[in-house]
């Protein structure tokens, strides 16, 4: 294993590392036991050991055996009942449905009861009070509707004693205009969610910390520059923001010309994993972005593009692969469509990392990447 | 210059900006690499042309003549003088040199486009007085002024203008070199197989005495020109037919697309036809048939078989050669798969009744020839028994072309879109309506070939028009 690029040693790394990883083990167990018990599994996983013919219960003993499952099908999360994806040991409490997708055809579901309340309360405790200070509020300047991440950022202001203001945003028609080349609507739609952030910036609301996709951020900080007024003279002291067109050079030009002194951290996540934060970056490592996710509810691998049980070396470009291991959802083995350099550990994130992530280059063609 | 270790900055109005995204610049046959370009990203654009009219007023304070003698100065330095490119220096021949070897384009065609680029700046001042049909350029600099004793008035209708360029003609580059003379800013996006023609006009232009402040150049992807586009008030975008029919209408983006030029013999001169021949090989075979001018249809009532066997048996010896070969006639496809994806397109089309390669009677193997990683296409003709074909009306980037049988009574109507139209008749009729056809762009009556442009005359609509309002003015004395 290479050395840690915060300056641990290699041995105090190398214990971090294998603790990690026995509690991930661990982990893998509980959350296997409870996915396919009949007293708290739910239907869709029973019903796959049934037709599987073997018993994960009593075959599955560490993440490395979860590649038993192959791979995790996309399509199995679309369409009904979603009520198939609910765990018997959690039925009863109130169930909330998020989609991904769905610019055309049936979306993925993934059905949530309090995970995004614990990823985001777990991603908190990664935040500066120095930049995102206690009892704040927020701007959620991203997608509503439908999607998890609305409701994820109020609860994160709420959890840190804050309350979220959020704009309307319908990221299915923004792609819907793009692929139409209604490029002036698209014009006037991005402008009719900007003038809603600046109408709530103005409003005397206090609003200190943010999230924002980079192509809001961007156009935010341009529409307040020809204000006369910046992010930060607006009262924004912290951003999160994601999305793969969060590149090290995005990142650069974002803290060089547009956020005026704004603390910024990137995330990468999506409705189906959660919330991966990102290690430190700027000027000192050339803004590089590492990405490390929430283990052990939930793991990115960086695996080969022919072959997905097959970890890609250090440093080496693969495919992400997400697996999600919490007791509300089980999904081993999700091959993503993004692409990405697989990073060492770090004494932050005693696990594999992922940087430079972008679209998978055998779907980047076709993909069209709205807000995100 | 040792271009493996060039790198190309983003230009900010003029300031270089290393980017911490590169694209590598290979050459096509061997895939080393020639160059390493910044990559501008959206956002900084956006920010950038809040500075837009800067770049107008920079150029304001230089009066036209004065920029048009510069324009001149430009196109000298361009040709004969070893500029800056990037952090490096390039002379005119590693110029040629670096731009065959990324766009595969053989080298004395490279020099050739040169000489275009270089004439439009030298003749700047001649092109301006017929592009503005003799207005006096204070005029447009100063915005309204007297013309044969009727007060007029021009509005600019944005200080800088937008270019997002194609890679695959350098000749392009010609309808907006005069821009600067007009006082208006540059914005360039250049091909991401030929950023070398806006970076050594640019820094012609700077050598020459330009503001640096009045020009960006902005290497990038997709989103670049489209951030490009939606910054610019006025745009110049080049690209296939889908790019032509997302902006056409639109304002502030005049669409560069296929040509489908053509030639069209008349009854009165059909008989003829073999008079004709080397109009029709040179329309279809010049600049390895990449430009929008190159000849893509032949039309006419009879002999089009005679016609068609005639242009193949002229055609059949083009082989590749290597681009620096003198002869060389032949352009190499650099993007991978583009050519068999031409190739196989072409190859469904033929399935359709009345469709015939004629060409490949006359050569020994396939359309498509393999060297190293580039593939090149060989001149291809296609007989259409009649217009109802599908590929009677496509055009490729390589030497294509379809002859197609059609009456003359109802050939005007069915050509469809053409930019150049070259047209051998003498009836006075078939001209009257040739020359009222909208569908017709440039129109040539009389042997001259569709790629001999007179750059005196507009290109697909006049840029004074496209950048200039005209509007009413008055003052009275207070």
């Amino acid at each position: 294993m290479p050395a840690s690029p915060t300056g641990q040693s290699d041995r105090a790394l190398g214990v971090s590392v294998r603790t990690a990883r026995e509690a991930l083990d661990a982990w893998v167990r509980e959350v296997v036991d409870w996915h396919f018990n009949p007293a708290s599994a739910c239907p869709f996983w029973l019903d796959y050991a049934k037709r599987a013919g073997w018993d994960p219960r009593s075959e599955i003993a560490s993440f490395a055996d979860l590649k038993r499952f192959g791979r995790f099908e996309d399509d199995w999360l679309r369409g009904g009942p979603v009520q198939r994806w609910i765990p018997k040991g959690l039925a009863g409490k109130p169930a909330f449905v998020f989609e991904t997708g769905g610019t055309t055809g049936i979306p993925k579901t993934r059905v949530a009861l309090e995970d995004f309340r614990i990823d985001y309360e777990l991603f908190s405790a990664t935040l500066a009070d120095e930049y995102f200070p206690r009892g704040s509020n927020w701007l959620m300047l991203g997608p509503s509707g439908p999607r998890r991440l609305r409701l994820s950022v109020e609860h994160l202001a709420q959890y840190r004693g804050g309350i979220c203001f959020c704009v309307d945003l319908d990221p299915r028609w923004v792609i819907k205009l793009i692929k139409k080349g209604w490029t002036e609507h698209l014009q006037a739609y991005k402008d009719h969610v900007i003038d809603q952030a600046v109408t709530i910036l103005q409003a005397g609301h206090d609003v200190r910390c943010l999230f924002a996709t980079p192509k809001l951020l961007e156009a935010l900080a341009i529409r307040l520059e020809s204000m006369g007024t910046t992010i930060r003279k607006a009262g924004i002291t912290g951003i999160f923001s994601g999305g793969t067109e969060f590149t090290p050079q995005w990142n650069r030009f974002a803290h060089e010309e547009l956020l005026d002194g704004a603390y910024m951290t990137p995330t990468y996540g999506n409705t189906l994993m959660g919330l991966a934060a990102s290690a430190p970056s700027g000027p000192h490592n050339n803004y590089k972005i590492t990405y490390y996710a929430p283990q052990p509810r939930a793991v990115i691998e960086v695996v080969d593009f022919d072959d997905p049980d097959k970890l890609v070396d250090y440093g080496q470009t693969g495919r992400v692969r997400l697996t999600t291991l919490t007791k509300e959802f089980f999904m081993p083995g999700f091959v993503e469509r993004d692409e990405g350099e697989r990073e060492p550990p770090c004494d932050l994130y005693p696990w594999d990392g992922i940087s430079g992530v972008r679209p998978y280059r055998g779907v980047a063609a076709t993909t069209t990447v709205g807000v995100y | 210059m040792r271009t493996d270790r060039l790198h190309l900055p983003v230009l900010r109005w003029g300031e270089p900006y290393t980017s911490l995204d590169v694209d590598p610049v290979v050459h096509f046959l061997t895939g080393e690499p020639i160059a390493s370009v910044s990559r501008a990203n959206g956002g900084l654009i956006a920010r950038d042309m809040r500075q837009a009219q800067r770049a107008r007023d920079v150029l304001r304070r230089i009066p036209m003549d004065e920029l048009v003698a510069r324009a001149a100065r430009a196109g000298e330095l361009y040709m004969n003088a070893t500029l800056p490119m990037g952090d490096l220096t390039e002379t005119p021949d590693e110029f040629v040199r670096a731009q065959s070897a990324s766009t595969g384009l053989p080298e004395r065609m490279c020099r050739a486009n040169m000489k275009k680029n270089a004439f439009v700046l030298a003749e700047m001042r001649g092109i301006l007085t017929a592009l503005t049909r003799g207005l006096a350029f204070d005029v447009l600099s100063r915005g309204h002024g007297e013309e044969r004793g009727v007060p007029v008035s021009f509005q600019v209708q944005s200080p800088v203008v937008g270019l997002v360029l194609p890679s695959n003609s350098p000749g392009v580059h010609t309808l907006w070199l005069p821009i600067i003379s007009l006082q208006i800013g540059l914005v360039l996006k250049p091909g991401p197989q030929e950023p070398w023609t806006p970076y050594r006009m640019a820094e012609a232009f700077f050598q020459a005495g330009i503001p640096r402040a009045a020009i960006s150049v902005y290497p990038g992807e997709g989103d670049v020109g489209a951030a490009v586009l939606e910054n610019c008030g006025r745009n110049l975008i080049f690209g296939g037919t889908a790019t032509v029919d997302r902006y056409r209408g639109s304002p502030k983006v005049q669409a560069h697309g296929p040509g489908f030029s053509k030639i069209l013999l008349g009854d009165d001169q059909v008989d003829r036809w073999e008079q004709f021949l080397d109009v029709m090989v040179d329309s279809v075979f010049s600049n390895s048939g990449r430009s929008c001018i190159n000849c893509s249809g032949i039309w006419a009532s009879r002999h089009t078989r005679e016609i068609a066997a005639a242009l193949a048996r002229r055609l059949a010896a083009v082989r590749p050669l290597p681009p620096d070969h003198p002869d060389a006639s032949l352009a190499a496809f650099t993007v991978p798969g583009a050519a068999d994806a031409i190739s196989q397109a072409i190859d469904a089309d033929l399935q359709a009744p009345g469709a015939t390669d004629v060409t490949a009677q006359y050569r020994d193997g396939p359309r498509i020839v393999r060297q190293g990683r580039a593939d090149y296409l060989l001149p291809t003709v296609v007989h259409c028994a009649s217009p109802d074909a599908a590929i009677a009306k496509k055009e490729y980037m390589f030497p294509f072309v379809t002859v197609v049988e059609c009456p003359e009574a109802t050939m005007v109507d069915a050509i469809g879109p053409t930019l150049v139209c070259t047209a051998m008749t003498c009836q006075p009729e078939l001209r009257q309506r040739l020359l009222d056809a909208v569908q017709i762009d440039r129109l040539n009556l009389g042997p001259v070939p569709t790629t001999q442009l007179n750059w005196f005359q507009p290109h697909e609509g006049n840029l004074i028009d496209f950048l200039f309002r005209a509007r009413a003015f008055q003052s009275a004395e207070l």
